[in-house]
């Protein structure tokens, strides 16, 4: 399927990318020959098959509510980010 | 693998590696050394030996980490700009066990930009070059890793396989890698992908390295609840017929190099001469493995990619100004934007695609439904053989740039590993010798679940 220049904007919007004109035009290009090669599997018969969403072999997997030591405090984590004041992460204003 | 004990010293062992790091600068193959701790781990563990403590099973000898692996004050930047001004604050559980049996980490190591890619040409770092021949790719997206196995920079190095990035640079270079069951080691601390294929394993230069480091980092962790309990070399699936199969559709397959199918039929009559039965196995479903695989992968992708917002780590725009927009809109779509690689930018947007209102039954369900027939096609398989002798890629490493333009062509050469990453089976990687250019050629060998050690064990018969 060809991907129109409104389907490109739509995922850019999904995707939270400000994409530049070029950079939409290549994109296009690209996701028109992925989009048509995995459109193959409509070949596939797939009716009154179950999906399979992940191969691990276990379910619910249980632990005790306890906390599990992540290695990293506050000051650590918060060290990571661009701009922090009072212990908080600072954004450009909101509302 | 050589470990520092009364003769070796791991700082001589570490000096080797820091000096073939430096020799090999033109592969472009370290994103970071990291020479002055590594050095005094070294004199550390010295030090013990010398005073006639027990040291790790693994002591003095240098190892690289793949840049998607977190480990304490080191970066971890998955070689995309969105994550380059990121240091890890902790350790992830593999690097956590290497470092307990005093392994020594060197550096990290080059990869595709969060995995995606199939050459390592798609790094915000550059291109790594193949360790035979600098005009041909590393493969990828653990290019990196294979290349400064190859190249002796380290003995062993931590690679991530989603869809065959293990085992095909490993084949590219000459060397061993596997893809361990999903699940088999800890994800904790590694960049996710796409979660529901993400396994971590290694890249060696023999099969009995791959065994000693799975029986080393394989084993539940509290923090990764995907992980299973430890199998490996208790409970492990027996592989007893003494047959083993290989593909009828790949073997036909116009794609496949006529050396790689010849160093396959070799390797299929070296097990007949071993008194092994070998069977055609006829699986058509997999001709649908690849686009499955390009349908869930990046919905997948997409998912755990949209954390990316610039706010909490990594790299974060300065843009914060346009006429018809909030800053903080501008903040999320602008780091975005700069941070991501053309492929990673490709891959969200098919994922969000696939997994939209309208075109999801078509697509994602439809790849579920289709994952679930692929799974059917190989438990079936295995009910007749123990394993199944396949190529790991259907060429040889092919040159820089040949690809780096048709994403579709890229992804082709997943089209045979994919295939054990979407039934959650183990693989493994290993050499068989090189083509007429002197290239090397590899193949890979799939086996049931949980039989991770016992075909580590066939791949020695078949070296």
């Amino acid at each position: 399927m060809e991907v129109t220049e409104q389907e490109i904007n739509h995922l850019a919007m999904l995707s939270n990318f400000s994409l530049e004109p070029s950079e939409k035009d290549a994109l296009k290009k690209d996701l028109s020959g992925i989009f048509k090669y995995i459109g193959k599997l409509d070949e596939l018969d797939t009716s009154g098959v179950e999906p399979t969403y992940q191969v691990f072999e276990m379910k619910n997997v249980w632990r005790a509510d306890e906390i599990i030591n992540q290695d990293a405090d506050r000051e650590a984590l918060l060290a990571l980010t661009k701009e922090e004041r009072d212990h908080q992460i600072k954004v450009p204003k909101v509302l | 693998m050589k470990i520092a004990n009364s003769s070796t010293t791991a700082v001589s062992l570490v000096k080797a590696a820091l000096s073939r790091i430096e020799e090999t600068k033109e592969w472009n193959i370290f994103t970071f050394v990291d020479k002055k701790a590594a050095l005094e781990r070294a004199e550390e563990i010295d030090a013990r030996i010398k005073k006639g403590e027990t040291v790790g099973r693994l002591a003095g000898v240098p190892y690289a980490l793949k840049a998607n692996f977190l480990s304490k004050h080191r970066p971890a930047d998955a070689s995309v700009k969105i994550l380059t001004e990121f240091t890890s604050p902790i350790d992830s559980t593999t690097a956590e066990k290497l470092d307990k049996e005093d392994a020594i980490c060197v550096g990290c190591v080059n990869m595709d930009a969060f995995a995606h890619g199939s050459s390592t040409e798609n790094s915000y770092f550059g291109p790594t070059k193949n360790s035979t021949d600098k005009t041909r790719v590393a493969g990828g997206s653990s290019g990196g890793s294979a290349v400064a196995v190859a190249l002796d920079c380290v003995q062993f190095a931590t690679g991530s396989d989603t869809g065959g990035s293990i085992r095909q640079p490993a084949t590219f270079n000459g060397i061993y890698g596997i893809k361990p069951t999903y699940g088999t080691i800890s994800r904790y601390g590694v960049v996710a992908m796409a979660s529901s294929f993400d396994v971590i394993g290694f890249l060696a230069k023999s099969a009995s390295d791959l065994d000693l480091l799975m029986s080393i980092t394989a084993g539940q962790d509290p923090k990764d609840q995907t992980s299973l309990p430890d199998y490996y070399g208790a409970d492990d699936t027996k592989l007893d017929k003494k047959s083993v199969g290989y593909i009828k559709e790949f073997m036909d397959s116009p794609a496949l190099d006529p050396e790689i199918k010849s160093a396959l039929e070799s390797k299929l009559s070296a097990l007949r001469a071993k008194g092994y039965d070998i069977v055609e196995l006829s699986m058509p479903t997999l001709e649908y493995a690849l686009p499955t695989y390009y349908i869930i992968q990046p919905a997948e992708v997409a998912s755990n990619l949209s954390r990316y917002d610039g706010i909490r780590y990594g790299f974060r725009t300065k843009e914060l100004n346009a006429p018809d927009k909030t800053p903080l809109d501008l903040l999320f779509e602008n780091t975005r934007n700069e941070g991501f690689m053309r492929e990673n930018k490709r891959r969200i947007m098919i994922g969000n695609f696939v997994l939209s209102s309208g075109f999801y039954d078509a697509y994602f369900l439809k790849a579920a439904k289709a994952r679930t027939l692929i799974i059917n096609e190989f438990n079936k398989a295995f009910e007749k053989v123990d394993a199944i002798l396949s190529p790991a890629s259907p060429n040889p490493a092919f040159k820089l740039g040949e690809k780096v333009d048709d994403p579709v062509s890229m992804y082709l050469e997943d089209v045979m590993s994919v295939t054990a990453n979407l039934a959650g089976i183990p693989a493994i990687a290993f050499p068989a010798g090189t083509n007429k250019a002197g290239l090397p050629l590899g193949l890979q060998i799939m086996g049931p679940r949980r039989s991770d050690k016992n075909l580590i064990k066939l791949v020695e018969e078949l070296a």
